[in-house]
């Protein structure tokens, strides 16, 4: 029973990093390799693909497009899901528990759904082609999940803290930002690294959204795979650089995925 | 649970939040509602159909089809990623460096876009580069998942089992984090079986999350598009064609407004309702 507990999680980590193997492994590799022989690591290695990227400005402007609108919709999310969640954690309002859960059937909207009348939207008020379009599209997934995760972690926190800075003395905004949002901490994280994951990996918007000037990372590949059909290397190459900045991400709120989620809702 | 006082004032904080999603769901939502009903030519002429979209995609067999393939799909990886993330959650570490790394490799699937997903399965499947396809036709099968159907349905499932059962696996996992020590110690006192351990204690205690974890399953497997679409095309034939991927072909590719409207709306009232249900049903089993 005990050598069983570690097996499981091994195996399963071992299948999870099987592709993602085969992926970094034909990123090393020359197309002729790729398609003329089958080899399990790569004999003649070349870093020529990843030379490429970084070379031609329509691949790492990609990079760049993607992280830019990611990192606007991280914030608007945020700033505006914070006070919303404290109000859906403190007070009770006028339909307030149906606001809630209208707020959570947007999340259960599929994108495709709404692609095209997005594309209309967003070209009627000349937002098309923009990181902003994306970023502010995005919120429909987003802000919905960032209240709701603010909102479980918010609710963790007892009221006597709000009470208490009252009477020392404290106005709203000074107990907000002093006291409030640093006993949240794990929380933002947590809700940050949410927002930051749907938002890099949705696809269906963004491309719809975008054209030349904000096209992401993930639409420039798809591009590339239907015209040149066989750059397989450098199709795997762009898909390797694409799981990097999650990595990070993970890295930076490890302890607040594992702390973190316990306290929360999610 | 939080004494909440009445404070009508509070609408002032969520307004922002209401602006900004009203402005992305009802907008786009209402230009849906008009399609559906009106027949258009181009050129903005449009004429009032009335239901006519909505009983012809109703009766379409395509429909149904789509549907019926979008319910197995959600069934199948159901079936396998719940009690799969509840079973490795339960053999995760619990302390040490192991946590780390168990979570930064199994949280890495989460955050790698969608076509990249599809693309990695893709040259990771293909029978004569793929390192599966070489592996499943060297001991026997005859696996090809761009001309057989069922091996196409086998590697998509695995492809989702691949990317979302780390979510079902963490949110467990936090579940399992906030028992507090003196459950166990009392369990181990009173004998009791690892099996009644879970059942009594661990199954209780991680039945919130796992509603989340359910609900958020449901909610994306039936929105699924980019993978499939690029690691099958929604082929051989129609045979992975879901309901976004169908939808997608008749709104984007066809140009039919009109059908396409009125199919986004049964879509969505399809996957409004199932959750619904589930919702209730979970909360009325946590009230009892």
């Amino acid at each position: 029973m005990k050598k069983m507990t570690w097996l499981i999680p091994t195996v399963y980590i071992l299948f999870l990093m099987l592709p993602i193997y085969w992926l970094v492994n034909m990123s090393f590799k020359t197309t002729n390799e790729i398609l003329g022989s089958f080899t399990l690591w790569p004999n003649n290695f070349t870093v020529e693909n990843y030379v490429t990227i970084f070379t031609d400005p329509t691949w790492f402007m990609g990079y760049v497009n993607s992280l830019t609108y990611v990192t606007i919709n991280t914030i608007i999310s945020l700033l505006v899901a914070l006070p919303a969640a404290y109000a859906f954690s403190r007070y009770r309002f006028l339909g307030d528990k149906h606001l809630f859960f209208w707020l959570l059937t947007n999340r259960m909207a599929p994108p495709a759904v709404f692609a095209l009348p997005f594309f209309q939207l967003y070209s009627s008020i000349g937002l098309f082609d923009t990181h902003i379009a994306v970023a502010l599209s995005h919120c429909l997934f987003n802000i919905p999940l960032a209240v709701w995760i603010l909102e479980g972690f918010m609710s963790g926190v007892p009221k006597e803290l709000d009470e208490t800075a009252y009477i020392d003395g404290y106005s709203f905004p000074q107990f907000f930002f002093r006291i409030f949002i640093p006993a949240i901490a794990a929380g933002i994280g947590v809700a940050a690294f949410f927002c930051f994951m749907f938002s890099w990996v949705e696809l269906l918007l963004a491309k719809t959204l975008t054209a030349v000037d904000a096209k992401p990372i993930a639409a420039t590949m798809t591009r590339t795979v239907s015209t040149a059909g066989y750059e397989l290397g450098l199709l795997s190459a762009a898909g390797t650089l694409t799981i990097v900045p999650g990595a990070f991400v993970i890295y930076f709120v490890r302890n607040y995925i594992a702390k973190g989620f316990a306290l929360g809702r999610v | 649970m939080i004494n909440k006082t009445i404070n009508q004032k509070a609408w002032f904080m969520v307004l922002p939040v209401l602006a900004l999603v009203a402005f992305n769901a009802i907008i786009p939502l209402m230009t849906v509602v008009n399609y559906s009903v009106q027949e258009t030519f181009g050129d903005n002429l449009f004429f009032w159909e009335g239901i006519k979209w909505f009983e012809d995609v109703m009766r379409s067999e395509r429909f149904h089809d789509a549907l019926g393939r979008q319910l197995l799909f959600t069934l199948l990886i159901l079936l396998i990623e719940v009690p799969l993330g509840v079973g490795i959650a339960l053999t995760m570490p619990r302390q040490g460096i192991g946590v780390t790394i168990c979570l930064v490799l199994m949280a890495l699937p989460l955050l790698i876009p969608w076509n990249v997903v599809g693309a990695m399965w893709n040259i990771f499947a293909l029978p004569d580069i793929g390192l599966l396809g070489k592996m499943l036709n060297g001991v026997g099968f005859d696996y090809n998942f761009t001309q057989n159907p069922f091996w196409a349905w086998v590697t998509v499932v695995a492809m989702d089992v691949w990317h979302w059962t780390s979510l079902v696996v963490l949110l467990c996992y936090a579940g399992l984090r906030s028992i507090p020590d003196a459950y166990y110690q009392a369990s181990k006192i009173d004998g009791a079986t690892s099996w009644q351990v879970f059942r009594y204690i661990q199954l209780p205690k991680m039945k919130r999350v796992l509603t989340i974890a359910l609900l958020l399953r449901l909610m994306d497997s039936f929105m699924i598009y980019t993978e499939p679409f690029v690691l099958t095309g929604g082929g051989p034939g129609n045979s992975t064609t879901f309901l976004s991927i169908d939808l997608v072909k008749v709104a984007l590719g066809q140009f039919d407004l009109g059908p396409a409207a009125a199919m986004s709306i049964i879509y969505f009232l399809v996957v409004l309702l199932l959750c619904w249900v589930l919702y209730t049903l979970m909360m009325r089993n946590e009230t009892n």
